[in-house]
């Protein structure tokens, strides 16, 4: 990390401005040949190694394909294999983008110095916060770890104020985690990031003494907080949103409900879904304009409406009923810095939990 | 005398082993491309690391767990496999047929599937022994098949003597027929234990902890390849053991092949009272195995409402799984053939030893096996990358002794005797391959063709990560859709792969002759 070169100041407000002004005005704009810098010609085909499943990112890539007309190859896959493959693969990958899950997956392939690095002027469209200091990858949407809560079990007055409460014996058996999941991971790597190591392995310790329940994932721990088999449960907030859809009901419905932490606690961390150019499209003016549409307000509008994600984008306002991205008080974290998922790893392992 | 030294010598020459060994090496070789790998890259990773990864109370409780499971798991699908394979060639069990199909159909559900189907019709369904009841579930066809074919075939002389000297019909079944058709049980329970130490499916969705799932977590948790790797090292040393193991036993079992084409049918026992808990026993079996999947697909279907897409996308799809997985079967028979013949002509400490390491990679995990593909197609068969043939490969690496095994069996059953005698009448070497040994060996070879082919179909990891950009399968389709929790859109998926399966595994079942054999000396 630390051998990384910083960005310059950023010379962007302006820019910004511009790109919002530009979005608001003038919907696609921001797919216009115009923007690409110079480089090799158009072969009017990208190739996309996307770590989002299919379900998840068809509608955009259709989208893309039809405004822009290249047509995208796309290897759909685990976030984490897929980052393995292109670490295996080096400079010989056939992929020109690389689309993942999570920060960490992007971080390992810039870790190995497969990206090609993305311009200003694609970074400085999403918030310092939510992209590669490196300027290696750029944030596409955002997730927010939450504490999803049954409302006939837990009272609103009886929520936690911090993530560390659920330590406590009031919560004995009621906490419902994932701790081989990739997003608890990302979150107690924060809390070590924030708070040490000392007090991350307490805390694990904590939610283990204090019969934390285990599942699979989170849209296990969603359904069965809904159903009333378990109170609480550490996860990230649109898994409402997709039980809601699955079930073919409002979030209202549910009797799932999210529970933001307040005050910049790390149990609100928000984690990205990413987006880098590996090398050897470094001057591919069709991969720059997949990264420009993703980054634009059709593809925004649409991760904000449909898989209710944050958009990063500044001016494209969050699914209904979802608090905007900006107004949530969050932990202040480098998601560069959740590199060491060995290590964290490890610790969740000693405690007990995996 | 002379006579039979001339035989010898064209027998030799028909049989040319160095050429029929070299092509056998060049089969262990590509089965042997993941363990290079593993080589290469645990060697990267350096003594440090890998002892840090090694010798740590965790690893070793890994393995124990996983040798565990795999013991259970094996144990039990033998005690299954053999039963039903018994009641169903060899009794005069009402429905004997139907049963027949029943037992093996759930070779056709893979373990993710029935893993899911579980975790969702049962409360609180996770752990050890709720994988080990899944993994025997869906793995008990794996010895069932194998013996129901050698109980079918199986000459009857040796039990009709058995019996004209007394013995009565339970114990003429155990202390005659149960060791004729041994070869065949500890074929299943070798491809079962080793099935149970690779399956990520149903481990990981049960929650047990094994080995598998912990190279998985490794690599999507901590982005470590290297610490995955080393783990996935136990792994084969793991393999090792089961498969030596499994030699130590074989040795001291004789084989029992019979001369000749169809030969007369076996008699059927006549259960009498014990038929009513025959038929429970089936039931109750068969019941869980396909009624639990069932039912969950059907729920599927009726409950969510996210989309199941077009039906041309479910079109190609399944179009995508039947070229990929006829493309892996293709070429895993290939590469199989000098294998299993050489095995069968030529036994000796080359074959054996060759034969043994064509196992070593069958249990490691599909991602491991998909990693060193990826490795092998970037720094050596580039042109191969990502195409249908470099998935093949991987298929083959994969699943070499299922193929193996089936063309060693399908050899022995056309024994060189046979050959020996036709063309000492004076056949041509031609005339003797097309009456006898093409058709005494093609229905054994196209069974482990079709073994192969349903295999594949249901591998997910590897051909995550190695099929051709673009192509989607079935199965990967079906992940997809699950992964995102959208389970009534992954039902077509599932229900689809799973019924295009079963269409082989009836082939399948079919062949071991409980469909078509003659019933003798029992009522039906």
């Amino acid at each position: 990390m630390s051998d990384h070169t910083r960005t310059s100041p950023r010379v962007v407000a302006s820019v910004a401005v511009c790109t919002v002004l530009t979005l608001g005005l003038a919907g696609c704009a921001d797919d216009s040949e115009g923007a690409h810098p110079a480089g090799r010609a158009s072969d009017q085909e990208v190739t996309v190694y996307s770590g989002r499943s299919r379900p998840l990112v068809e509608p955009v890539l259709d989208e893309f394909e039809k405004a822009s007309g290249i047509t995208v190859e796309v290897r759909y896959g685990d976030t984490a294999a897929m980052a393995a493959q292109l670490q295996e693969e080096g400079s010989r990958t056939p992929a020109d983008v690389f689309l993942a899950q999570e920060a960490g997956a992007l971080g390992a392939v810039a870790g190995d110095d497969l990206f090609a690095g993305l311009p200003d002027e694609v970074l400085d469209k999403v918030p310092a916060a939510y992209r590669d200091e490196a300027g290696q990858w750029v944030g596409v949407t955002g997730r927010s770890r939450t504490m999803v809560h049954n409302v006939g079990q837990v009272a609103e007055d009886d929520l936690p104020q911090s993530v560390f409460e659920l330590t406590e014996p009031e919560w004995k058996g009621k906490v419902g985690i994932a701790p081989t999941n990739g997003s608890f991971q990302a979150f107690i790597t924060a809390m070590r990031v924030e708070h040490g190591d000392e007090r991350t392995q307490d805390f694990l310790n904590g939610l283990k003494t204090n019969d934390a329940q285990i599942r699979e994932g989170n849209a296990p721990i969603v359904a069965d907080v809904d159903e009333g088999r378990l109170a609480t449960g550490l996860v990230n907030h649109y898994y409402v949103y997709e039980l809601a859809k699955e079930k073919g009901t409002t979030v209202d419905a549910l009797k799932a409900k999210n529970h933001f932490f307040p005050d910049g606690d790390i149990g609100a961390l928000v984690n990205v879904s990413g987006v880098g150019v590996l090398k050897g499209a470094d001057d591919d003016p069709d991969a720059r304009a997949f990264v420009d549409y993703l980054l634009g307000r059709r593809a925004q509008t649409y991760f904000a409406q449909e898989t209710y994600e944050y958009p990063l984008v500044a001016g494209v306002a969050s699914a209904p009923g979802l608090p905007q991205l900006s107004s949530l008080n969050t932990p202040d974290i480098d998601l560069d810095d959740l590199d060491d998922l060995r290590t964290t790893v490890e610790m969740i392992r000693d405690s007990g939990l995996a | 005398m002379a006579s039979v030294a001339v035989v010898r010598r064209r027998v030799r020459r028909l049989v040319p082993r160095p050429a029929l060994a070299v092509a056998a090496v060049a089969a262990v070789a590509v089965a042997l491309i993941p363990l290079a790998y593993l080589g290469v890259r645990v060697g990267d990773a350096g003594w440090a690391r890998i002892s840090e990864e090694l010798f740590r109370a965790r690893t070793g409780e890994l393995a124990t767990r996983s040798l565990a499971l795999a013991g259970v798991v094996t144990t039990s699908c033998t005690a299954l496999g053999v039963a039903l394979a018994f009641f169903v060639t060899r009794t005069d069990l009402p429905a004997r047929r139907l049963f027949g199909v029943l037992a093996a159909l759930p070779l056709a559900v893979p373990s993710y599937v029935a893993a899911f189907a579980w975790v969702s019709t049962v409360e609180a369904f996770e752990g050890f022994w709720a994988a080990a009841l899944v993994l025997t579930l869906v793995s008990y066809p794996y010895v069932s098949l194998p013996v129901a074919a050698a109980l079918t075939s199986a000459d009857p002389a040796q039990e009709e003597v058995a019996r004209s000297l007394g013995s009565g019909p339970w114990r003429t079944f155990l202390r005659v027929t149960l060791r004729q058709v041994r070869p065949a049980v500890g074929a299943g329970a070798l491809l079962v234990a080793l099935y149970v130490l690779s399956d990520f499916g149903a481990v990981s969705v049960l929650r047990a902890d094994v080995f598998t799932p912990a190279v998985f977590t490794s690599i999507s948790l901590g982005f470590d390849r290297a610490g995955a790797l080393v783990l996935a090292t136990v792994l084969v040393v793991l393999t090792m053991l089961i498969v030596s193991g499994e030699q130590l036993t074989r040795r001291r079992a004789a084989r029992y092949a019979r001369l000749g084409g169809a030969g007369r049918p076996p008699a059927r026992l006549r259960l009498g009272r014990l038929r009513w808990l025959a038929v429970s026993g089936l039931v109750g079996t068969a019941g869980p195995a396909l009624g639990v999947p069932a039912a969950s697909l059907a729920r599927w279907f009726g409950e969510g409402v996210s989309r199941p897409g077009a039906l041309s996308g479910l079109a190609t799809a399944a179009g995508n799984s039947l070229t990929v997985s006829a493309a892996g079967a293709g070429l895993t028979m290939l590469l199989a053939l000098p294998l299993g013949l050489l095995g069968a002509r030529a036994p000796g400490t080359v074959a054996v030893v060759l034969d043994r390491l064509a196992y070593l990679s069958h249990a490691l995990p599909g991602l491991v096996i998909g990693l060193s593909l990826v490795f092998f197609g970037i720094n050596v068969a580039y042109p191969l990358y990502q195409s249908v043939w470099l998935l093949a490969l991987a298929y083959a690496a994969l699943f070499l002794p299922l193929a193996v095994a089936a063309v060693g069996t399908a050899a022995l059953q056309a024994p060189p005797a046979l050959e020996e005698v036709a063309r000492s009448l004076g056949r041509r070497t031609s005339h003797v391959l097309r009456t006898l040994t093409v058709p005494l060996t093609a229905p054994g070879i196209g069974a482990g063709a079709i073994l192969v082919f349903l295999t594949c179909m249901k591998e997910l990891p590897a051909t995550l990560l190695l099929r051709p950009t673009g192509t989607d399968t079935l199965a990967t389709e079906l992940w997809s859709r699950t992964s995102v929790s959208a389970y009534a859109a992954a039902a077509p998926y599932a229900a689809l792969l799973v019924l295009l399966a079963a269409v082989p595994t009836w082939w399948l079942s079919a062949r071991t002759g409980v469909l078509t054999r003659a019933v003798r000396g029992g009522g039906s």
